[in-house]
């Protein structure tokens, strides 16, 4: 039953949920880890050397927002030292000159700054907090400094018609790449859902965009999308599949093949201040569960495309389906697609711009 | 669009040599490219230093059973392909 695994490539490591932001679309969990119960520097400097070891050549220092961590600089210089290519993944506060500086000579190689828009009042509101103008000084930080850049604008039905804006920070700035990622729907977002999820114009009109702009920038930025599976013929291949490519860390250690896997009940996940990585990435319950094909159900286990997605992402089927192991509901074959349609359905009633008594669940922050 | 093969280049910001279990590798961000053989000939020569021209002079050496003419082009392709994929700066 249990399929051999390959190396992994990617370690993503939320090395804390505190943020001073509040984003209507966190990728965290509703149950956020308290900073008392965060790893020590050393734990994630150790695990990070595993993870070099067992094949990993990126780690992603992601959260909460990593620079809460007064210890950010050590754990780069570490990650670095272990041998893995450094990606910041950040919101940019809080941070000066002097503590970017710090990061890049601890060996950064690359800086990801997330943004909620391009307008100032859009994108404060969507985070709940005034973080915008910081990243506006944060682009211009980077400009002189050599590291890689990623601008990176998460989209929902209420800033896509900024496209034309966010292009134009990224042209403007250092930035060698742009990701587009249409709002996954999991976690808070999964519960702001109703206001988040764009028309299938909107939709339609932003693959276009998106299409021209990679072709006319080629060479100089390149232009990464992601698109919004609800709407999608077939499903996303979910992480690169269930336990394949990539390892998440969490604040408190326990180990993840992905974001919003604590979702589905029954799932026992691996510490590592108990297991090594490898230990964990080979043996465990929660990485095995599904891995390969034989947790498949049809129409997946003899669909053609089963080893393209994977049958999509098992978050979202339990989120959609009630069951762990059906089809991604988002898929045209699934038997339960009529769910995504009706979703789909009632939020083409909602006008856009959503104004009129829009109410927002924010993520908090922990302890 | 040919690079000038006068042009000198070397890897963009974000972009660098590393090993992963006994492996060269261009890691750049959200992607790693193996090298080996030709490719990793080529790539550690883009350290700004090198013209076009010297790469590819250097290559016809070492791979001297090639036909040039294929060699050439093969970089020409190769560097157009970092470049595009913005692993690449092509300094003059």
């Amino acid at each position: 039953m249990t399929a051999t695994p390959q190396d992994p490539l990617a370690l993503i490591a939320e090395v804390t949920h505190r943020c001073p932001l509040h984003c209507v679309y966190c990728s965290n969990p509703q149950e956020l880890t308290a900073r008392s119960n965060e790893l020590p520097t050393d734990t994630w400097s150790r695990v990070f050397h595993q993870a070099a070891e067992l094949g990993v050549m990126q780690v992603d220092l992601t959260g909460g927002e990593p620079l809460a961590r007064p210890d950010l600089p050590v754990l780069v210089g570490s990650a670095r030292a272990a041998g893995l290519y450094v990606n910041l993944i950040t919101s940019g506060l809080p941070l000066d000159e002097e503590r970017l500086d710090e990061l890049l000579a601890a060996g950064l190689d690359h800086f990801q700054l997330s943004f909620q828009g391009a307008r100032e009042e859009s994108a404060n509101e969507i985070c709940g907090a005034k973080a915008h103008a910081q990243k506006l000084r944060v682009l211009d930080w980077l400009k002189p400094r050599r590291v890689g850049v990623t601008l990176n604008f998460v989209l929902h039905r209420n800033n896509l018609d900024q496209l034309a804006e966010m292009l134009s920070l990224a042209e403007d700035s250092s930035a060698s790449r742009v990701e587009f990622a249409h709002v996954q729907y999991y976690g808070w977002a999964f519960a702001n859902r109703e206001l988040l999820l764009p028309s299938r114009d909107q939709l339609m009109h932003s693959l276009d965009f998106f299409k021209s702009a990679e072709k006319r920038l080629r060479g100089r930025l390149r232009v990464e999308y992601v698109v919004p599976d609800y709407h999608a013929k077939f499903p996303k291949p979910c992480m690169g599949g269930w336990a394949r490519k990539a390892i998440l860390i969490t604040p408190g250690g326990q180990a993840l093949p992905c974001h919003a896997a604590a979702v589905i009940p029954g799932l026992r996940f691996e510490n590592v201040t108990e297991k090594s990585l490898r230990e964990i990435w080979e043996s465990s319950d929660a990485f095995q569960k599904f891995r390969g094909e034989e947790w498949m159900q049809e129409p997946c286990r003899s669909c053609d495309r089963r080893a393209q997605d994977f049958g999509g992402c098992r978050c979202q089927a339990f989120l959609l389906a009630g069951d762990a192991a059906a089809t991604d509901p988002v898929c045209s074959l699934a038997p339960l697609r009529s769910k995504v349609d009706a979703v789909l359905a009632g939020v083409s009633r909602i006008p856009i711009p959503t104004t009129a008594e829009r109410s927002w669940l924010y993520r908090p922050n922990p302890a | 669009m040919t690079p000038d093969p006068s042009s000198r280049p070397h890897l963009a910001p974000g972009c660098r040599l590393g090993e992963n279990q006994g492996h060269r590798v261009l890691m750049m961000p959200e992607r790693a490219l193996r090298l080996s053989g030709p490719s990793l000939e080529i790539v550690t020569r883009c350290d700004g230093k090198h013209t076009i021209a010297e790469i590819i002079a250097d290559l016809q050496r070492l791979y001297s059973k090639a036909e040039p003419q294929k060699v050439e082009q093969d970089i020409l392709g190769y560097l157009q392909l970092l470049h595009d994929q913005r692993a690449l700066d092509f300094a003059s």
